[in-house]
């Protein structure tokens, strides 16, 4: 793992590279509408996610944050509204190599070693590449997540932490622009999950990478540059944490989200009763 | 770091069939299947006990083994793929894999040829060992080629593979997975003219038989067993057993879908 400083990152000016590209957003949602069955899982959602910056995702289990990363991913259906992503529809083809994505659950497969996994996912990415460029990019994303030790155990013979990092190596193959990584530190111990949160910083200002972090642990949240507050599948807030806290006028993103949540939820009964 | 490729630049064509990525996958099966020597074993080994049984459960009767015997080089394969690929293609879907490779830019044709290239070059390996042992030791009789006998086994494990993929998006556990296998296969079974010729039976299961491929793979084998040369009805059978593995393959690749709920 990457360790430039012992301190765990603060999210301090984004190196992000707005010049970039052509100045839009990382992700625009306009009236995004997901519908799973019966339920209507994200109601009418407008938001943007900005280049280079980390942007927190936060919410309860079951809000609809996993549903959001896979509409801009492009594996959700019944999509409805806008989603731009990377200035192009998303689930558009040519995002498909932009785009690193780590389900909660880590998608690989247990019965290969991490190193034959990576070697595997970067053949399907880039098969033109030379294997020798291959082989140099998987073994960066190894060293980045630190398993170099661990490049030749079996995928399934690892621990919990150790697979869902080799899941998230295999997004980090071929450097792509955004990353959107669902509850990626999850049962990640301590000293684990200040490392990553160190890389994700790394990626963002060195490599002018954006990415979109699920989490429902509301310290992480302090780690980013913008965050997302969800709660039943709409957006309770879309601001940095800074300024979250001073205008709910609280001491921590957890009790500026536990405000807004009340609020909202007093609105919806108000709502309910002049009904 | 900073030095980072412009991974974008590169052209990583997506759509209709890209040659490295369907070798990938196909390499990528074999090496997980590398893993599990058990299971090359046992699906190495089965079919060629299951001859040397057979061979002597009908010690009394020659031309009975010689008719089973050719039948089963055909349906081994299909059975064994049909297994291995249903089960193979749901740990795919639970796994998250199948949603990681459909949000990168792997067509579903490069994985469905991978699955059949790499399953198809195992069929050969089980089959070439099952028609030898027969053919040399076993003492069955084949008055054709015994290549044509190893083409139609190939044929057979790519329906049988086709045929699993398809079934697979319709099992939500391992469970389901390996009752579709009595469900698809039995039926076939029974119907195939294994256990008695197919212009014995009621009308309505005759007719039902024709429909079914893997009448079409035993009558091949049949055919093979009889005559010299490849007769007409040999390349029938072998186009039907062929276009059914295909038109099935088209149906996974079908219900392979990039946007899930």
């Amino acid at each position: 793992m990457m360790n430039y400083s012992s301190e765990p990152p603060r999210p301090d000016t984004p190196h992000g590279d707005e010049g970039r590209a052509d100045g839009t957003p990382a992700v625009r949602a306009r009236d995004l509408t997901v519908v799973r069955g019966p339920r209507t899982v994200l109601r009418g959602l407008d938001f943007t996610v900005p280049r280079g910056q980390v942007t927190g995702l936060l919410g309860p289990s079951g809000c609809g944050k996993s549903t959001l990363m896979r509409a801009v991913v492009g594996t959700q259906a019944k999509v409805t509204g806008t989603l731009d992503v990377l200035g192009l529809p998303a689930g558009h083809p040519t995002l498909r190599t932009r785009i690193g994505y780590v389900t909660q659950a880590p998608s690989v497969y247990d019965d290969l070693t991490a190193r034959q996994n990576l070697d595997y996912f970067a053949a399907i990415l880039h098969p033109g590449r030379a294997s020798a460029d291959r082989r140099q990019d998987v073994e960066r994303v190894l060293a980045d997540v630190d398993l170099t030790t661990h490049a030749d155990a079996l995928a399934g013979n690892l621990s919990g932490g150790q697979r869902s990092r080799v899941s998230l190596a295999v997004a980090l193959l071929g450097t792509p622009e955004l990353l959107v990584l669902d509850e990626p530190t999850v049962g990640l111990d301590p000293v684990l999950r200040r490392d990553l949160w160190q890389l994700f910083h790394t990626l963002a200002a060195e490599r002018g990478t954006t990415l979109l972090i699920s989490s429902h642990v509301m310290d992480e949240a302090e780690r980013c540059h913008r965050l997302l507050l969800m709660r039943a599948g709409e957006i309770l807030a879309d601001d940095t944490p800074d300024a979250l806290r001073t205008r709910t006028g609280s001491e921590t993103v957890e009790a500026a989200f536990l405000h807004l949540v009340d609020a909202a939820t007093a609105a919806g009964r108000t709502k309910e009763t002049t009904r | 770091m900073s030095t980072t490729h412009p991974a974008t630049t590169t052209p990583t064509p997506t759509g209709a069939l890209n040659l490295s990525r369907t070798t990938a996958t196909a390499a990528r099966v074999l090496r997980q299947l590398r893993h599990d020597p058990r299971t090359i074993a046992l699906m190495l080994l089965i079919p060629c006990l299951m001859l040397l049984l057979l061979r002597y459960v009908f010690d009394g009767s020659p031309r009975t083994f010689d008719n089973i015997g050719a039948s089963l080089l055909g349906i081994f394969p299909l059975i064994t793929m049909f297994l291995v690929t249903s089960i193979a293609t749901l740990r795919e879907r639970t796994s998250g894999t199948l949603e990681r490779l459909l949000a990168m830019p792997l067509g579903k044709g490069d994985l469905i040829a991978g699955y059949a290239l790499a399953f198809g070059a195992l069929a050969i390996v089980q089959s070439a060992l099952a028609t030898g042992l027969a053919v040399w030791f076993l003492g069955l009789d084949v008055t054709g080629s015994p290549w044509l006998l190893l083409l139609v086994a190939l044929l057979d494990a790519l329906l049988g593979t086709a045929l699993g993929l398809f079934v697979s998006a319709f099992a939500a556990s391992e469970f389901q997975a390996v009752q579709f296998m009595p469900a698809v296969i039995f039926p076939q079974l029974l119907l195939c003219g294994l256990f008695t010729a197919r212009e014995n039976m009621h009308p309505v299961l005759e007719a039902v038989s024709d429909a079914l491929p893997m009448s079409y793979a035993v009558d091949g084998m049949n055919e093979v067993l009889r005559h010299t040369d490849m007769t007409a009805a040999f390349v029938r059978d072998a186009l039907i057993v062929a276009g059914c593995a295909l038109l099935v393959l088209g149906l996974g690749a079908a219900t392979l879908r990039r946007r899930t709920a």
